[in-house]
């Protein structure tokens, strides 16, 4: 298929490296017998890392399985099973694969299988197809579930909220120490929380450099380069790897390099990925020198209300927090502001037919963005995983047409 | 001299005009499995009508095979084009609604003519020209005498179903309870006008494009009656996207 045709980050190649490692990591330890936990991505990690325990991520496992667009291959297999294909395609798709007795690390990274949990944990900040996703897998391994369930939709998070959250995080720590035996260790949890603040910081760093025009890296880049952020969270190597990939971009910015050459229109993505469709896409934005500057989804992994000093109330505030945790209107806000910041043209909605709770085209938002501040916006019907909702011949149209019309404003 | 040809899913249209946008030929094939040579084809037929040659004359392509016009100097989305064609006819702001061989769109426009918003029909053929096709199908009737069926009903026939399929379930139970032909055939073309009126509010200047509703006249009495206001229709709806491109062709 031969490369992208946006410019290339350098750092890619670290990347593949830290990801194999990370990978290799897990196989041994489910190999030699240590603790694995596997967590939710935007979850509680911080607490699992300072237990010891190494950490895996189903929900990277299921952007892989995306991404390798072999998604349409396991979902039926679940859907056949009962898991209707209208719920989460992340879900089916992990569960298909897992009853198939195949999973794309072999093939991304050398490691034969998924590693075996000790115990699953979830935060239900992002939406209940984690629980049943988890449980499923709890009952097959025969492993513990724990679970953070944070009150939802929030306009702002207040002082109780977080007061509800910290008590859930103190509860699951005493269920951890009985599974365990061993002590939480303060010192570590600290730790863990300070190196993903770090990580976090350069994250934010890394994305921001995407408000100078021309940016220096789009949303494809993203979505690639977050890995770290979602899955070596709390550890030395995700910090190493993002001052690295924030010196590259500062290097692009000195330059006067830019992601997509000529870049003539910036647009903001909201909602998911399409996994399957990320070289397709990209290429087209290329094509039509357009850059998607900035997304929800991306920044979504930014928690900088986390302070070492407070580690158990500052990881209940900071995945309380959480975009997809939050009200419309708090939504609606943050993207207005995130529009402004960006310096974006238009908005695309990702309308995701199997995850409702990152789509935010259902109430009415990509009208009130145009009519009452007169921000072009663009629906796209699809889907992160299942290409059975998706449709190329519609989504290129759309996006052609869409660009026609901010070159003709 | 300029052209704008449209590669539509069903049908390819070609139309030629002259510097003051007045039409000189125009032709029409139906699109089938060749676009290059359908194409070439309703290209070569509206030069001959024309009495032109090839040489001197701009082209843009548009619809779903826009880039598979050999001929063409650069393409245009059928979007842009739909509202270009309809914008020379009535000059002022528009809500356009294109009902096509495969997807809908409405498209709103402001009194520049300029897109300030477009919605395509979410991924489902159901009000769309392939709808009526199949619907036609399970009832035997050939699709160029579904319209003057559906003009002889009084009384028509409530299609509630969202789905292609589940309409021509619906279809049979209206037939076995004794349903008159016409009416299920009328409240086919409502079921259509429905799929659009929950796309849009549909406000200000209605107009009404596209090869389906050329070819199928109720449905502006059916997109009237629905909106209680009249509905503004361009000389030939069919090639409303073509003239576009011919206009885009000019700039």
């Amino acid at each position: 298929m031969g490369e992208p045709k946006r410019k290339k980050i350098r750092a890619s190649e670290q990347l593949r490296e830290l990801l194999t490692q990370h990978y290799e990591e897990l196989d041994e330890a489910a190999n030699d017998g240590d603790k694995v936990a596997w967590c939710s991505s935007v979850g509680p990690m911080e607490v699992l890392v300072a237990f010891g325990f190494k950490v895996y991520y189903p929900e990277n496992h299921s952007a892989l399985i995306g991404a390798r667009k072999i998604a349409d291959d396991y979902i039926p297999v679940a859907n056949a099973v009962g898991y209707s294909p209208e719920i989460c395609s992340y879900l089916t798709s992990d569960i298909g694969a897992f009853l198939r007795d195949e999973t794309p690390l072999k093939d991304a990274y050398g490691v034969t299988s998924i590693p075996k949990p000790d115990v699953l944990a979830v935060n239900t900040n992002q939406c209940r197809d984690l629980i049943e996703w988890f449980s499923f897998f709890g009952q097959r391994f025969d492993a513990p579930l724990v679970s953070i369930h944070p009150p939802k939709y929030l306009d702002d998070v207040e002082e109780h909220h977080v007061d509800d959250v910290a008590k859930q995080y103190e509860d699951m720590i005493a269920q951890l120490e009985k599974m365990t035996g061993e002590r939480l260790d303060e010192g570590k949890l600290k730790e863990a929380v300070a190196l993903s603040l770090e990580a976090t910081e350069l994250w934010k760093a890394f994305l921001d450099t995407a408000a100078h025009v021309p940016s220096p890296l789009t949303f494809f880049d993203g979505t690639i380069h977050m890995a770290p952020i979602v899955v070596m969270r709390g550890l030395q190597v995700a910090v190493d790897y993002y001052k690295l990939l924030k010196a590259e971009m500062d290097e692009r910015l000195e330059n006067g390099v830019a992601a997509v050459d000529d870049e003539r229109f910036r647009i903001y993505w909201e909602g998911m990925p399409v996994w399957g469709r990320l070289r397709k896409l990209s290429d087209q934005f290329v094509d039509l020198k357009t850059c998607i500057v900035a997304s929800t989804y991306c920044n979504s992994w930014i928690f900088d209300d986390m302070t070492p000093d407070d580690p158990i109330r500052s990881m209940a505030l900071a995945y309380t927090k959480v975009f997809v945790n939050r009200s419309e209107s708090a939504k609606e806000k943050y993207i207005l502001d995130e529009i402004k910041r960006f310096k974006a043209d238009g908005i695309i909605f990702h309308d995701a037919r199997t995850c409702p709770a990152n789509s935010n085209a259902s109430y009415g938002m990509p009208a009130r963005m145009m009519e009452d501040h007169g921000i072009p916006t663009l629906t796209l019907d699809g889907d992160l995983n299942d290409l059975r909702c998706w449709s190329d011949e519609q989504a290129t149209t759309n996006i052609e047409a869409f660009i026609e019309q901010l070159e003709e404003r | 001299m300029f052209a704008g040809i449209d590669v539509g899913a069903s049908a390819t249209k070609c139309i030629i005009i002259d510097e003051n946008k007045n039409e000189l030929s125009s032709a029409v094939k139906r699109t089938g499995m060749s676009l290059r040579k359908v194409a070439g084809e309703v290209y070569k037929e509206a030069l001959s009508g024309a009495g032109l040659e090839p040489e001197g004359i701009k082209v843009v392509a548009t619809g779903f095979g826009r880039k598979n016009v050999e001929s063409a100097d650069s393409v245009r989305t059928e979007i842009s084009c739909h509202s270009k064609g309809c914008y020379h006819h009535f000059p002022r702001a528009l809500t356009i609604v294109d009902i096509g061989g495969q997807d809908n769109k409405v498209i709103r426009t402001n009194v520049e003519g300029k897109i300030i918003d477009f919605k395509m029909n979410r991924k489902c053929a159901a009000g769309t020209g392939a709808f009526l096709e199949e619907i036609a199908r399970r009832l035997a009737v050939p699709m160029e005498e579904m319209n003057g069926i559906a003009e002889s009903s009084t009384q028509e026939t409530e299609i509630g179903a969202y789905c292609t399929v589940f309409t021509a379930t619906e279809i049979l139970s209206k037939i076995r309870e004794g349903e008159k032909q016409e009416d299920i055939v009328r409240g086919v073309f409502g079921s259509v006008i429905k799929r659009i009126m929950e796309m849009d509010p549909l406000l200000g200047d209605v107009v009404l494009t596209g090869g389906v509703a050329a070819h199928n006249e109720i449905l502006f009495d059916l997109l009237e009656e629905a909106l209680g206001r009249g509905v503004l229709r361009p000389p030939k709806p069919q090639f409303t996207g073509a003239f576009g491109a011919a206009l885009y062709a000019m700039m």
